[in-house]
């Protein structure tokens, strides 16, 4: 097969590892690395898994991931596993160690880095994990070499006896570019053998593997010169820029005629060419996104070059400003317009606007998660407080009243999605039982993962492979935990919300209130039957509609209120808090 | 053939993802190497998107830099004003003449820019289309963006015959005659 077609970064990795055999992945939706496993999927044939076919899933988050890959591996067979860069530090505990393993079936895991934070509340710089945990990375360029690294990397994999990190950023994952498909590889599982010295990692053992460990970096940093994704590109040699992934097609475009040293492995670096290279030309720049990863080892080795000095640590980069950094050219770009900015926001209909709409009204603030409804925090719903990492809402909210004492909370409540609850809430919410908390909980359970673009989970009764399975029912597993007040209500009854919310706040215990309504633009919803109508002659321009933010309302010239009816998907919230009726429903 | 930087801009919501896959595709059916970059995930919720397209003999950065447009499909007024910036002294500019407001203007902390088009208009070519208005006409508001592409598709140089070819093998087979009948309306503008 020599086809040639246009990929997706992640679609290119997904049809990587199928090329290479892989058989089973899991991993955890994350932007920028979703559709890794959404593509994947596509090639499982579902009918033999254990025995030769490929097997997906969404695991609940990406420490359980990262072990059901190395338990594949163990067993002999290729293993993937998928995350974002925050995911990385969730998966770290099973990373640092299975270093030491090594592994049986090659192991692959991919890291999809965010710089310009796109879709993410940090910045970190992957690169930095992997060299702790020493695990090599590589670092593709464009979609082919995301195919073609991929399959690299179980090779590695497997002749280096590590998982290997394959190191991609949201300009990568989400760009598009051509590739020349290739047949799958059907590798052989390889025998399993009990083998407790390298795989059951207690002290006596660990401590002879890290030996194992420091000798397999000593070799791939003396085979790495001859690697062929380590790649020379001489030209004029005044000036040479060492370079990888993504900032090499800036630099291609913006210095044509410098010499390049191309990575494909970041870590660790091939110091002999590195070195060599150095020596052949007169400038050394390195140009690295994010941390200086690349740069501080090579100057370490005493080598001179410029790197930080004139290139910043945040964000993405681009040709011009390669151009501006290192030829000092004037480029003379017109500045942008000043006008308002558009950050996102909840969508018209969304049940999370109308839980906030009541939160916002009882002026109760809200310890908060990672998903759609950390937009919450901005006006005009101003719900949210705190928002650090998946998770964290119930557990900062208990912290909040081990701190300051159950009063100080009594207006306050933690808010999480139904995914981001079983991803890490659960033990969050343990905790609080556990240590006589009376937090008030509220999961918005839209039965989906929402931002990344509608991902299954333990508790929606689907999986990736398209099986109904038995949905985890959060409210028993609240109950099981031993809380007394858990309630179910329509995310859209807003008067029952309030008055339940008040109760629960109120009460010296633990509290969970799971608002139900599915994310409005899920595929499986029933059409919409009615839109919202405002009637501009019964319209007394109060503005109290308007207060949730639904982006389908505006208000006119002359102070009215209309509806888009191309926007509009008919949740009513508008219609419920107009006093004059000059809202009503309109059959579609 | 030096590269061409073709720009899609709108909001979170509005199809340019799709715009964006026929426009890949149609480059691909000529022969050419493209590249594509877009925005998915959070910035998707209603927020400002952008993708750029890049097609030519060989292209090596997926994204379109300042000043270097050829042309900029907008479907949106203030998105267009936005990304103007990026255009080429001749670029031209395809604007869809729809108003969404951003939140700063929903809440009354900021205000909607007045005659964004005909500002524009000053610098660079614009053609302007209330496509909305176009595509209720043909029964289904949601193909607006592909009149809108019918109208940036008279600036590039692919016959019409391959852009429906293209359009028939991109979109859901459902859907393939009204986003036929949508894009020669375009076409035809």
């Amino acid at each position: 097969m020599s086809e040639k077609m246009i990929m997706l970064g992640n679609e290119a990795i997904a049809r990587g590892a199928y090329e290479a055999g892989v058989k089973v992945s899991a991993a955890y939706p994350g932007t920028p690395s979703t559709e890794i496993s959404e593509n994947l999927v596509q090639y499982s044939k579902n009918g033999n898994i254990g025995n030769g076919d490929l097997y997906c899933e969404w695991s609940p988050n990406e420490k359980v991931a990262t072990e059901v890959a190395i338990g594949a591996s163990i067993s002999g067979v290729r293993s993937l596993v998928s995350m974002k860069h925050v995911g990385v530090n969730v998966a770290a505990d099973p990373l640092y160690t299975v270093s030491y393993i090594g592994v049986n079936g090659g192991m692959v895991m991919i890291a999809a880095d965010d710089p310009g934070l796109y879709s993410s509340q940090n910045e970190q710089d992957t690169r930095m994990v992997a060299r702790a945990a020493q695990v090599p990375v590589l670092e593709p360029s464009d979609s082919q070499e995301a195919k073609d690294f991929v399959k690299f990397a179980f090779d590695m994999s497997e002749k280096y006896d590590t998982p290997v990190i394959v190191r991609t950023t949201t300009r990568l994952a989400h760009s598009q570019g051509m590739v020349e498909l290739c047949d799958r590889t059907e590798v052989p599982d390889k025998p399993y053998e009990r083998n407790i010295a390298k795989n059951v990692m207690m002290p006596a053992n660990a401590v002879k593997r890290h030996l194992v460990v420091e000798a397999r970096t000593n070799q791939m940093i003396e085979d790495g010169c001859s690697f062929p994704i380590n790649r020379v590109e001489m030209n004029d040699t005044k000036i040479g820029v060492i370079t990888s992934g993504i900032p090499y097609q800036y630099v291609k475009e913006a210095l044509p005629n410098a010499s390049v040293l191309k990575l494909g492995v970041v870590n660790p670096l091939p110091k002999k060419l590195i070195e060599d290279f150095a020596a052949k030309v007169d400038t050394l720049y390195i140009v690295e996104e994010l941390d200086p990863v690349i740069e501080l080892q090579v100057k370490s080795w005493g080598i001179k070059a410029i790197g930080k000095e004139i290139f910043t640590v945040q964000g993405e980069y681009s040709a011009t400003m390669i151009r501006r950094a290192i030829g000092g050219e004037q480029v003379d770009i017109k500045q942008a317009a000043q006008i308002p900015n558009r950050p996102p926001i909840l969508c018209p209909g969304c049940p999370h606007r109308s839980v906030y709409s009541v939160l916002n009204k009882l002026k109760i603030h809200a310890a908060g998660d990672i998903g759609c409804y950390t937009l919450g925090a901005v006006a005009p719903l101003s719900v949210v407080d705190t928002t650090v990492c998946m998770g964290a809402s119930i557990s900062t909210l208990h912290g909040m009243e081990k701190a300051k004492g159950k009063d100080y909370i009594k207006n306050w409540v933690a808010v999480i999605g139904d995914s981001t609850f079983m991803h890490t809430g659960i033990n969050s919410l343990m905790n609080m039982v556990y240590n006589q908390g009376t937090g008030t909980v509220m999961i918005l359970d839209n039965s989906t993962t929402g931002m990344t673009g509608h991902q299954d989970h333990a508790a929606t009764g689907k999986t990736l492979q398209g099986d109904t399975v038995y949905a985890i029912n959060i409210m028993k597993l609240c109950q099981a935990m031993g809380i007394k007040n858990v309630t179910e209500i329509d995310a859209f009854d807003t008067a029952g919300l309030e008055k339940l919310l008040k109760e629960e706040t109120a009460k010296d215990e633990v509290s969970v209130i799971i608002t139900k309504a599915p994310c409005v633009l899920l595929k499986s919803n029933p059409p919409i039957t009615k839109k919202c109508y405002a009637d501009s002659e019964k319209c007394k321009k109060c503005g109290m509609c308007m207060k949730p933010g639904c982006p389908a309302l505006t208000k006119q010239a002359d102070g009215t209120v209309k509806v888009d009816d191309t926007m509009c998907n008919g949740c009513g919230l508008c219609k419920g808090l107009c006093k004059f009726g000059a809202i009503t429903d309109v059959p579609v | 053939m030096e590269t061409k930087n073709i720009m899609i801009v709108g909001v979170g919501g509005q199809g340019t993802l799709l715009t964006s896959r026929i426009l890949g595709g149609i480059t691909i059916h000529a022969g050419y190497d493209v590249k594509l970059s877009e925005v998915h995930g959070m910035a998707q919720r209603g927020g400002s998107v952008v993708t750029f397209v890049r097609y030519g003999d060989k292209v090596a950065e997926p994204i379109v830099e300042e000043g270097c447009a050829d042309v900029l499909i907008a479907f949106e007024r203030l998105e267009a004003l936005r990304y103007a910036h990026y255009l080429k002294k001749d670029g031209v500019i395809i604007a869809n003449d729809q108003r969404i407001d951003p939140m700063p203007v929903v809440i009354g902390a900021a205000e909607y820019p007045q005659n964004i088009l005909e500002e524009l208009a000053k610098e660079y070519k614009v053609i302007s289309v209330d496509a909305m208005a176009e595509a209720k006409k043909l029964g289904n508001p949601r193909v607006f963006n592909v009149i809108v592409l019918g109208i940036a598709a008279q600036h590039m140089d692919f016959s019409k015959e391959d852009w429906l070819t293209v359009i028939e093998k991109t979109v859901k087979p459902k859907t393939v005659e009204i986003n036929k009948k949508a894009f020669e309306a375009g076409y035809a503008m």
